[in-house]
């Protein structure tokens, strides 16, 4: 039983991890219609920025809240500059695009910080905490604390603040917003600077776990995908949900069914993929789209 | 592009195209066998996602199953090289069907996703049954050399094997996609609802063309196999799958010039950036594919057939034959 809760644990703290990707590739879906496939790759390069910023001398939640400024500015920026001229192409143009960035991100900070993998510290103590028999990382503590701090802003900003209101407005209908005298592309390009910073979130809890590298996201990635297919991609509850589910389900069947083990680790995101699209393509929170003929 | 005209300059494609061994050898030519092997792949994931609007970015699958069908057939049974292509593609046929019936409830960004998975997915499956596949090693297999003793290197009969199965394919899928099924996959690309009130059956003909495709990928696999003699799990990673398609929005959706130009793209580029910075080629290929995309969101062929429009369109309508609108393919969003 010891074993299962630790588990259940440590699932939770890398469903964070996903949940926090899920969620930004959720909010760029839902305001314009596109999976953004450079998110990962977006993130792994926030985080080496926060290596050199600590490596300069910075303290580490200062690097922190720098970190996430520079993404939040950089994802406005990428939005403005390289995904409005596409805006209104097709849509397999735009998927493109977001792969032309992943292999730039990927590829320039390979070059800039070379392949080796790379320490990265965690702002927690190293101690575990003890409950009686159950032992818990500190680290996956307070990741799930981050997390959820991260969604309680959230929440706060979409649904108390004029800004917030917008930015669901220019989401759900561009044209009666703009009529409205929203400005719907600033909207967008606020969406995916939010998107950024909590790809950057995640990549910074993520880092001292897995090391930092420049490949280090990839199989995030596809876990963030699996807990957005799970959750719904309409839903930015339901990709938090999922992401903590993915993160459980991960860790249990890993543990508890011998042949999967880490080899096919993937193949079980694969598999929840497949049968959520199967059994519920809007996945548990998404809705249902009825178009009219 | 009349009828006429398009066949005229395949004949002349076809003509330049077997003449090649005369001027090159070698590492040169082989990396035009590549060329021809990917225009196969390309066409197969065209039929699918430009003529028939279904998204996949798990294409890498097929062409691994294709791969290791081939190789494995070599391997362990010894059967001639010849024989083990169309098993792939009958095989992958099958495969490609299966995994269509269930697809059909998925549309756009949820295929995407959940043949995305499955070339994620498929380096893994094939490590774990290391029985046939040899695990990570791969399989070493040997080139086939040229028969009756004619003065051919192996590189040049690969290159002249690999050409004619090319041009095989390509006029099976011109005349495929001219003929009433291929105007059924366009219906339903375009408006699934009233091609489906006009009497196409939409589910049959979205699996078989899943079919289809995935034999066309598994043919090219298979030649792959042959041509490079060796396959190993992670070859068909994610990248090739991502590539595919890159080939084909880059060539142009819905166009058999376009696999050809989206074939010679993905060979060639990805060493000319190398050329260009060695430090970070992927950056450069990057920085051309979103180049591409603003200047001909439309791909290559797209581009080509814009330009030809403008050039003919005073001569139409000067006759005041019928107008010609520069209509593109484009999924529907």
């Amino acid at each position: 039983m010891d074993i299962f809760i630790q588990q259940v644990m440590s699932g939770l703290a890398t469903g964070g991890i996903y949940a926090s990707l899920a969620l930004a590739l959720v909010m760029i879906y839902q305001a314009t219609d596109v999976v953004n496939f450079a998110q990962g790759e977006m993130a792994m390069f926030a985080t080496y920025l926060a290596w050199s910023m600590m490596n300069a001398g910075l303290p580490y939640w200062g690097a922190f809240v720098a970190t996430l400024a520079v993404a939040f500015v950089g994802g406005v920026v990428i939005q403005r500059v390289i995904i409005r001229p596409v805006e209104n192409k097709p849509i397999l143009t735009i998927v493109i695009v977001t792969l032309g960035l992943l292999v730039i991100f990927n590829s320039v900070a390979g070059w800039v910080w070379t392949y080796l993998q790379k320490p990265f510290p965690s702002p927690f103590p190293r101690e575990p905490l003890r409950l009686g028999t159950v032992v818990f990382g500190a680290h996956d503590l307070g990741e799930i604390a981050v997390t959820l701090v991260m969604l309680v802003l959230l929440f706060l900003f979409f649904r108390f603040t004029p800004l917030g209101l917008a930015m669901r407005a220019a989401a759900q209908n561009p044209v009666s917003s703009r009529l409205a005298g929203i400005r719907v592309g600033w909207m967008l390009a606020l969406g995916w600077g939010l998107a950024a910073t909590f790809g950057a979130v995640a990549g910074l809890m993520v880092a001292p776990i897995l090391t930092l590298d420049p490949n280090m996201m990839g199989g995030i990635q596809i876990y963030a995908f699996a807990a957005a297919t799970l959750g719904g991609f309409t839903s930015p509850v339901g990709a938090v949900v999922g992401g903590f589910l993915v993160g459980i389900v991960e860790n249990l069947v890993g543990t508890y069914v011998s042949f999967i083990g880490t080899e096919l680790k993937l193949t079980v995101a694969l598999a929840m993929i497949i049968v959520v699209l199967l059994v519920k393509p809007s996945g548990l929170f998404g809705r249902t789209h009825v178009r009219r003929v | 592009m009349t009828r006429r005209a398009s066949v005229i300059l395949a004949v002349v494609v076809i003509v330049m195209a077997y003449s090649l061994p005369a001027f090159m050898s070698g590492f040169r030519l082989f990396q035009f066998t590549q060329v021809c092997i990917y225009a196969i792949a390309l066409m197969g994931l065209n039929l699918l996602t430009g003529y028939n609007g279904q998204f996949s970015l798990g294409h890498g699958a097929f062409y691994a199953i294709g791969a290791y069908i081939s190789a494995i057939m070599m391997d362990q049974w010894a059967i001639p090289y010849g024989w083990t292509i169309p098993v792939a593609g009958i095989l992958c046929l099958v495969v490609g069907f299966l995994f269509g019936r269930p697809a059909l409830r998925l549309e756009g960004l949820y295929l995407a996703l959940a043949t995305f998975s499955l070339a994620l997915a498929v380096p893994q499956i094939l490590k774990y049954f290391e029985h046939w596949t040899g695990g990570s090693q791969g399989l070493v297999l040997s080139k086939p050399k040229a028969p009756f003793g004619l003065k051919l290197t192996e590189d040049q009969w690969l290159y002249l094997v690999t050409l004619t199965i090319t041009v095989i394919m390509f006029v099976l899928a011109a005349n495929l996609v001219r003929s009433r099924v291929g105007r059924a996959l366009v219906a339903i690309r375009d408006n699934h609802i009233a091609a489906e009130s006009m009497g196409v059956n939409s589910a049959m003909y979205k699996s078989l063309t899943f079919g289809v495709s995935a034999a066309y990928t598994g043919i090219a696999g298979a030649l792959s196999a042959v041509a490079i003699a060796y396959v190993a799990p992670d070859s068909f990673n994610v990248f090739l799958s991502v590539t595919f398609l890159i080939g084909i929005v880059i060539g142009g959706l819905g166009s058999i010039w376009g696999n050809v130009l989206g074939a010679v793209f993905i060979q060639f580029v990805p060493n000319w950036a190398q050329d260009i910075s060695k430090a970070a080629p992927w950056a450069i290929f990057g920085i051309f594919l979103i180049g591409f995309m603003y200047v001909m969101p439309y791909g290559i062929a797209g581009a080509l057939k814009l330009l030809w429009i403008r050039a003919v369109r005073p001569r139409v309508t000067g006759q005041g034959g019928e107008a010609v609108s520069p209509q593109l393919p484009s999924p529907s969003r």
